[in-house]
């Protein structure tokens, strides 16, 4: 029986709202799929795109970045700058080979559990579809969905 | 020279996939160069001086002090020296972008084999009527002749064996380069130590906009633009401001932001700066912070301006990057 690929994808959630959203759809009893680790940043404007090459190169699936609503960014405008990023990121490893959409940027407000649980649980939907992403030299934490591609030796 | 009463220690340089500037880098350290003779025995230097690859088969393990390697891993050939070397050299030095982090050549990483190989050989700008296409074997009347094999990606020296120093640059700078050599003659001399393995050497502690002498201030990019774009090119003004794409703050200092200074932008030859882990994605990080524009539409026009991220973010620094390659070279092989 050939089990059903459950992709790795780590989150990068800001303090103030989704983080704290994350918290919310669990007191709520929200349900939203295992796939995703969250790492708790201060802001958004924190992600340094290397977090991101990182997540990719050692065995993530997907990256998601949630951040507040424009406008509402706790230090003024940093989640703009998060925006800016992703955006250059995106068009970056895409001309890698990488599909761009491995790459999700979400805003979510404190009081948003619902939209993030939502979210959530579209983005590891997308991400199945894509299949595994198998980057060479990655290390999987969890037990791999397919063979390994070996490091080009 | 006198009669041999001490043995000088041995000196090579070799050459892997490289273009060969590095070795130009080093005769341009002028009269230093004589210093090298003082006190090396040059015994092997493809570049400057007949030897085979027999005679360093011939060595003893370590016979060799110092190694400077330059160029990077992208055939079974450039491998088998690595490991020849390593395994004869005491001080094996990573020299220039190729051989620290994959330089030019690396950029290749972003095609599968096959189309580098159409790239050069059967494309409209190559004048091959015979359609020949490099093969590792070929049977002729004589026996079968071979030529080393291309490897799926290029790779880093340190990719492939232990390095014990790095001296990035495309090429290093010569001063650089002397100051180096002058730090292994006065280790010899017993008058200094060596630096723990693994130093970066020959770079500065900061980055190339620290060295830059262009006036810089707030930065806010409405477009980029390519240098010839540019209507006047200020000569005074921060490059990144005038919306030249620079990768100055990205980049180790070392070079005394030559590229700047003399109105071209930084291409980041000299490497990621001291705690820059991924060179690319740090630039990415600085480059996004600094475009004027929170509309998500305006922010995708204004990037539209810089034609060739990938290649641009890691021009010198892909095979080294966390990433290493592009999905097509490693999915292929």
């Amino acid at each position: 029986m050939t089990k059903e690929f459950e992709p790795v994808i780590i989150g990068f959630t800001c303090n103030w709202c989704s983080y704290r959203a994350a918290d919310m759809a669990g007191t709520g009893r929200m349900k939203y799929p295992a796939n995703v680790r969250l790492i708790r940043l201060m802001c958004s404007g924190r992600l340094d795109p290397t977090f991101v090459m990182k997540a990719l190169a050692s065995g993530a699936d997907g990256v998601l970045i949630t951040g507040c609503h424009p406008g509402e960014c706790h230090y003024l405008e940093q989640n703009y700058k998060a925006l800016r990023r992703v955006k250059l990121l995106k068009r970056t490893i895409e001309q890698m080979g990488i599909n761009p959409d491995r790459v999700k940027l979400v805003w979510a407000s404190a009081a948003e559990g619902v939209k993030l649980a939502n979210e959530i649980t579209k983005f590891v939907t997308e991400v199945k579809e894509m299949g595994p992403l198998n980057w060479p030299g990655r290390s999987r934490i969890v037990e791999p969905a397919g063979v390994a591609e070996e490091v080009p030796a | 020279m006198s009669a041999k009463a001490k043995e000088k220690p041995k000196f090579a340089m070799y050459w892997a996939a490289s273009c060969g500037g590095c070795e130009i880098a080093v005769i341009n350290i002028h009269e230093k160069i004589l210093d090298v003779d003082a006190n090396f025995d040059v015994v092997f230097w493809p570049v400057a001086m007949d030897a085979k690859y027999k005679d360093v088969e011939a060595m003893k393990d370590g016979e060799i002090l110092l190694t400077l390697f330059n160029g990077g891993i992208r055939n079974a050939e450039n491998k088998h020296i690595a490991e020849l070397l390593r395994k004869k050299s005491q001080l094996l030095v990573a020299f220039g972008s190729c051989a620290c982090e994959g330089g030019i050549p690396a950029l290749a990483n972003l095609n599968p084999v096959e189309e580098i190989f159409d790239t050069a050989y059967h494309t409209i700008s190559t004048e091959n009527p015979d359609g020949i296409h490099p093969q590792p074997e070929y049977k002729v009347p004589e026996g079968t002749i071979t030529i080393p094999t291309f490897e799926p990606v290029f790779r880093t020296l340190d990719q492939v064996v232990d390095v014990d120093y790095y001296i990035p640059g495309c090429p290093p700078e010569s001063d650089q380069i002397a100051a180096v050599i002058g730090v292994v003659i006065s280790v010899l001399e017993g008058k200094a130590e060596l630096p723990p393995k693994g130093s970066v050497l020959g770079v500065g502690n900061s980055t190339v906009c620290d060295e830059c002498e262009r006036k810089r201030g707030v930065k806010k990019i409405t477009e980029f633009k390519r240098i010839y774009e540019l209507e006047r090119i200020d000569p005074e003004l921060c490059l990144l401001e005038q919306g030249v794409l620079c990768n100055g703050p990205a980049t180790a200092s070392g070079c005394n932001a030559r590229c700047p200074t003399a109105g071209a932008s930084c291409t980041g030859c000299y490497g990621p700066a001291v705690g820059v882990i991924d060179y690319g994605a740090q630039l990415i990080g600085a480059i996004a912070s600094v475009i004027d524009s929170r509309d998500p539409e305006e922010i995708d026009e204004i990037l539209d301006g810089l034609v060739d991220p990938a290649g641009s973010f890691y021009r010198y620094n892909l095979a080294g990057s966390l990433l290493r390659t592009g999905a097509a070279s490693w999915q292929e092989n």
